[in-house]
């Protein structure tokens, strides 16, 4: 999986900023992309390509458990978010409706990976590689459960 | 082997005998809840499988399963109006009984329901399309948010996975001082441990201060523990939990309690004592000060409202500052539920604000989630009991909302500036 960064470098991004509130209430994927990201950058929807990877700092995606947020972000095209840590409801809600990877990466990645580098994700090795700056990252296995979730395309194609 | 009361009720509802935390269980849900958000967000995964070419002609028991209409009620434009009609038309289709209709009867915020008509019972597994779901872990349940994915798994399936949350458990020394609520108590802890200072974890509540205080006020901690990032709330069921759920004609449970000697990640204790009337600043929850010193900030707005500031000890605590007082600034009180609204009527609360000058309203999620109903301008700045001040939360992403308890936000409302109780005149 290969694809460009934008970065946020900023802890507690909360679902309220990925998916603001008044607009709960769209159950149409397309429809909720184009507010993807709305509440803490307007351009986001006009820069955004398909396969594109967010990196951010702590606790992304924390505060309410609308499902929107995924949905809002991987129907703009971002395969994978790369966090120092996730909240607990979006990172299931990213696995179970397999809408995109919740990978975490450590400090040191997070201080590297500059915006608009190009990565390449390999889950099966749980590395990252820099293609822009020439280097390769860890990345946290995924733990057993999700790692089927996740290789099953989501929870109701995986046969407990 | 030793267990708490979460890891009791997640073994008992994965038919284990005993569990520790991070083990990854398969649990039976026992009841289940969706609104006029998550419900739509349920029917549009029903579509997706459906279109997968899976067929879906019936829930699992849609006797454990119940409805609530809040967060765009009363319906504020044409598509909430039609999510209104879509989960109508779902309660039917698949049999649901319990559709808390908003205009019919009862009908509220979903957590404010939850406990006003005992939905969840002592020792039950509780999931609902919500994250303030930990709210009913006061209950002495377990009590956890999903999104919609994981929602319609349980609707049809019985069961979800979650990974066993180790327990941080938070005892409270005493008694609440005079002026200070559990809103400040749940405050102060978010403002010590973080936003994420909970993350994948239950919070538990103890010590004599819990045993000394309302259900209602429980309520409030295990409602914000979403904001401390934890999984669930949870407090243990005693003789004040059993006569709140009695006075709601519910008598028959299973009770379940941690042993005595049982195991938590982490004990952290408070001297209720030491605890003052606290406020958390824009834009996080975790960002806290007393709020004496918040005493220079003026105010455009107070909101009462939500499932966390605005059950009937909230709506009483607010009554007890603005009787015989004006307020200075927009105040709107918005009781959580219809039957807390007609309680607060009776009891001649309605009266004491409306003399005021306050703007009473319908129950609803409204201008909490900036959904409607009372949402802010830039640069507007507001006191409110509700929950979450991230930016833009609770309407343009450049005004501002300070959380409080109903007796700070009440203070405040008459001043104009944020005010602590104790220095009211």
């Amino acid at each position: 999986m290969k694809g460009s960064v934008i970065k946020y470098e900023r802890d507690n991004i909360d679902t309220d900023v990925i998916l603001p509130g008044p607009y709960l209430k769209i159950h149409d994927y397309k429809e909720l992309a184009k507010h993807a990201m709305e509440g803490l950058d307007t351009d986001f929807h006009s820069k955004v390509k398909e396969g594109d990877f967010i990196v951010t700092g702590r606790n992304f995606g924390c505060g309410s458990s609308r499902e929107h947020a995924p949905i809002a972000l991987s129907y703009s095209g971002i395969k994978a978010v790369l966090a120092l840590s996730f909240a607990r409801i979006f990172y299931r809600n990213a696995v179970d409706g397999a809408f995109l990877l919740p990978i975490e990466i450590d400090e040191d990645a997070y201080k590297d990976i500059s915006q608009g580098d190009v990565l390449e994700i390999e889950t099966v090795k749980n590395e990252i590689k820099n293609l822009t700056k020439n280097k390769t990252y860890p990345m946290k296995p995924f733990p057993e459960l999700i790692g089927k979730i996740v290789a099953a395309g989501g929870l109701f194609n995986y046969k407990p | 082997m030793v267990m708490n009361i979460t890891e009791k009720i997640l073994a008992r509802a994965s038919g284990k005998t005993s569990i520790a935390p991070d083990d990854v269980v398969f649990v039976n849900v026992d009841k289940v809840m969706v609104h006029d958000v998550s419900g739509p967000g349920v029917i549009a995964v029903f579509e997706k499988l459906k279109k997968q070419g899976m067929k879906i002609e019936k829930l699992w028991d849609p006797s454990k399963v119940w409805v609530a209409e809040d967060h765009f009620v009363p319906s504020a434009d044409k598509i909430s109006a039609q999510n209104i009609v879509l989960l109508t038309n779902f309660t039917k289709q698949f049999g649901i009984q319990k559709h808390f209709k908003y205009g019919m009867g009862q009908y509220g915020i979903c957590h404010t329901l939850s406990h006003e008509e005992a939905m969840v019972l002592p020792g039950e597994v509780y999931v609902g399309g919500d994250s303030h779901t930990n709210t009913t872990g006061a209950l002495g349940a377990f009590a956890a948010g999903l999104g919609h994915t994981d929602v319609a798994y349980v609707l049809l399936k019985v069961k979800i996975w979650f990974k066993v949350p180790p327990t941080l458990y938070f005892k409270l020394n005493g008694k609440l001082p005079n002026h200070v609520m559990a809103k400040d108590f749940i405050l102060k802890i978010i403002g010590d441990i973080g936003n994420d200072g909970a993350a994948y974890k239950t919070m538990q509540f103890g010590g004599s201060g819990i045993s000394e205080m309302s259900v209602e006020e429980r309520l409030t901690l295990t409602n914000m523990t979403t904001e401390a990032g934890a999984k669930s709330g949870i407090i243990e069921p005693d003789q004040k939990l059993r006569d709140y759920l009695a006075a709601r004609g519910v008598t028959k449970y299973n009770e379940i309690h941690g042993d005595q000697d049982a195991q938590y990640e982490k004990i952290h204790e408070y001297e209720a004592s030491e605890l003052e009337p606290t406020v958390a600043k824009p834009f996080s929850p975790e960002n806290i000060s007393a709020a004496r010193d918040l005493s220079s900030i003026e105010l455009d707005k107070a909101y009462i409202g939500s499932c966390t500031g605005a059950k009937l000890e909230d709506l009483r605590a607010v009554a007890s500052i603005l009787k015989g007082r004006q307020v200075k600034i927009r105040t709107e009180i918005l009781p959580a539920a219809i039957s807390i609204f007609k309680k607060a009527m009776d009891e001649g609360l309605l009266k004491i604000f409306m003399d005021a000058g306050v703007v009473v309203g319908p129950p609803t999620c409204g201008a909490c989630c900036g959904a409607h109903m009372g949402v802010l301008a830039k640069d507007e700045v507001c006191i409110s009991t509700t929950n979450r001040n991230f930016p833009g939360r609770m309407g343009h992403i450049e005004s501002k909302t300070y959380l409080a308890s109903p007796l700070v936000a009440a203070a405040s409302a008459v001043t104009g500036k944020i005010t602590d109780p104790r220095d009211l005149k």
